[in-house]
């Protein structure tokens, strides 16, 4: 039972850490991006290839796996970033799609649908991190979390979040206050594709073998959930919403009932608690986090010399 | 004084339509320039192509001298993958046309249409984002002092959402927050539409002091000739994507065709 629940949470961590690229790109910048199943692949194959066919380190895998889904999402983001809304929406997801075929047929690299197996365990300063020990892989999966967090937070006070904010307010007014809106948006696809590519890694030791067949077009969605149910725009929202629905598509087995409820079961809830979020708080359970001026961010800084994340109160925000 | 920003000869189709038809402005230094005209008659494709949000078919419009925008659709260059792989022969005379947001950095600050305020932010955050291209706190601080003592009203509503403003607040916000930059060049999209006279008035009001305190260029295109024409030093008036007439504004004012098609009179 606790072995259950400590799964849960390394999942919701792994979902997490998704969930928050895709805030960058649905909740800062406004761009229904589908693609998020795709980064992840990625990421979760190059740990794999490198390190079962090339001897890598694990720690090695990381960087390499979340620049590869970054520059994926680079060159996707290129040529889509010119539709808008659905177009952008339906464009992202035949991406998500072609890549999973790709690696669905790519046998001399991916082994095709029969998958990679024994990719070896991560592993620091000579102590295992086995996927059984749940404690430790938990540890280390919320540390990527936390440093995560970390960044987006930093990044959503700089300038760069400020840009593409006001990319997402008005496109036209943005450009003509000098923001390189085409710049600031595939930024925003590299970066939330790294972040998935970086869950595709831990993803990848977790379970010490990768198929194709889990990379559907399902979990880009549930991560599009993730995010719309936590609050778009709300990194620590986004982190709640991640634990909500894993909660929720693991309940039948948590209490027992798996033999009761089907396991599409969830498929029908994610969509219930899409509409009733919609109709009741669109803006998401926690809203978007309060904006600082600049001006306000100097205060802040000033006050909390050590560097802590204190004063970061979360609104119901009325948005 | 010398050309500020120099139109000629540009058109601008959508398609099949032809917006703008060999159209020439020219705004020297320290003046404003009004440039009238009915609904549908290209006025906003004008500011629009001055951005460089809507590309040209012919001619070309320089800044300072510099070429900002120019017709380049040969072989695509508006396309950036395209750009990419062009002709070095043809990109060593390249003046291509610059994006909006270069355009911004040269000192042209836009209020578009409709005002497009950033409706979610408040009204500081707003002005933030105007300075966006400056790096300089101090001076953004003196810039946003400067613009709540300017509109007084924007100083009391400095921590509102701007959608709680009024259109007549927001306009006075659009302009802050385009002169928050320190442009050069102002270039205003019919800065009274759908106020009341009296704050149409007070808005023209701030325009003419902009233009002489801070000396700030202004090209402004408007319906309300009248307001407009009182304001500015020369006009132009646009029918179906063409200048049918250009003058000073006082000698606008006294137009007969002007007079009947656009005074009412």
């Amino acid at each position: 039972m606790l072995n259950f629940i400590l799964l849960i949470f390394i999942y919701s961590g792994i979902y997490a850490l998704m969930a928050m690229g895709q805030n960058v790109i649905t909740g800062y910048v406004g761009l229904l991006s589908l693609c998020q199943a795709g980064f992840f692949a990625i990421g979760s194959y190059a740990t794999a290839i490198l390190s079962v066919s090339y001897g890598w380190n694990f720690w090695l895998t990381v960087p390499i796996a979340g620049l590869l889904a970054a520059l994926a999402g680079i060159i996707i983001g290129l040529p889509t970033l010119r539709l808008k809304g659905d177009y952008l929406a339906i464009a992202t997801l035949g991406f998500g799609e072609i890549i999973r075929n790709i690696i669905n047929n790519w046998d001399s690299l991916t082994g095709g649908p029969m998958g990679i197996k024994r990719i070896p365990m991560a592993s620091i300063f000579g102590y295992t991190i086995n996927p059984f020990d749940k404690w430790a892989f938990l540890g280390m999966v919320w540390i990527f979390v936390l440093l995560g967090y970390l960044f987006f937070k930093r990044l959503a006070r700089s300038r760069i979040g400020r840009a593409l904010e006001a990319i997402r307010e008005d496109e036209i007014a943005a450009s003509s206050m000098g923001i390189n809106t085409t710049k600031y948006k595939v930024w925003a696809f590299a970066l939330g594709a790294f972040a998935a590519g970086v869950a595709g890694s831990l993803q990848a030791v977790f379970t010490l073998s990768v198929t194709p067949g889990p990379f559907t077009f399902m979990v880009s969605i549930m991560v599009l959930c993730m995010v719309v149910l936590g609050g778009m725009g709300n990194f620590i929202a986004v982190i709640l919403g991640a634990f909500l629905i894993q909660f929720i598509s693991y309940f039948p087995q948590l209490v027992g009932l798996s033999n009761v409820i089907p396991p599409q079961f969830k498929q029908i809830l994610f969509g219930l608690i899409l509409v009733v979020m919609m109709i009741w708080r669109p803006q998401g359970i926690l809203g978007r986090a309060p904006r600082m001026s600049i001006s306000g961010i100097r205060r802040k800084k000033r006050t909390t010399s050590n560097g802590g994340e204190s004063g970061d109160t979360i609104q119901g925000g009325s948005r | 004084m010398s050309e500020l920003l120099s139109i000629d000869h540009i058109s601008v189709s959508y398609g099949n339509i032809q917006a703008l038809r060999d159209v020439s402005i020219h705004v020297r230094e320290g003046e404003i320039v009004c440039l009238i005209g009915a609904n549908g008659a290209g006025k906003s494709t004008l500011l629009k192509a001055i951005v460089g949000l809507e590309p040209l078919v012919s001619g070309s419009i320089a800044y300072k001298g510099e070429v900002i925008a120019r017709n380049d659709h040969a072989f695509g260059s508006h396309n950036p993958l395209l750009r990419f792989f062009k002709n070095p022969k043809h990109a060593a005379q390249d003046t291509r046309s610059l994006r909006t947001d270069e355009i911004a950095s040269r000192g042209i600050a836009l209020v578009p249409e409709g005002r497009r305020v950033f409706a979610d932010l408040t009204v500081e955050e707003n002005l933030d984002m105007g300075a966006f291209l400056i790096d300089d706190d101090a001076f953004i601080a003196k810039k946003k002092k400067e613009m709540y003592e300017f509109f007084p009203i924007l100083g009391m509503r400095r921590k509102q959402k701007t959608r709680s403003l009024s259109g007549g607040e927001q306009q006075m916000m659009a302009i802050a927050r385009a002169l928050m930059s320190a442009p050069k060049l102002l270039l205003l999209d019919e800065p009274g539409l759908g106020l009341a006279p009296l704050i149409i008035q007070d808005i023209f009001e701030k325009i003419e002091i902009i233009n002489k305190e801070d000396n700030v260029t202004v090209f402004l295109v408007e319906q309300n000739a009248r307001m407009a024409l009182r304001t500015s030093d020369e006009g132009h008036v646009m029918e179906n994507g063409r200048i049918v007439l250009s003058d000073t504004s006082e000698q606008l004012l006294e137009n007969e065709k002007v007079k009947a098609a656009y005074l009412g009179e």
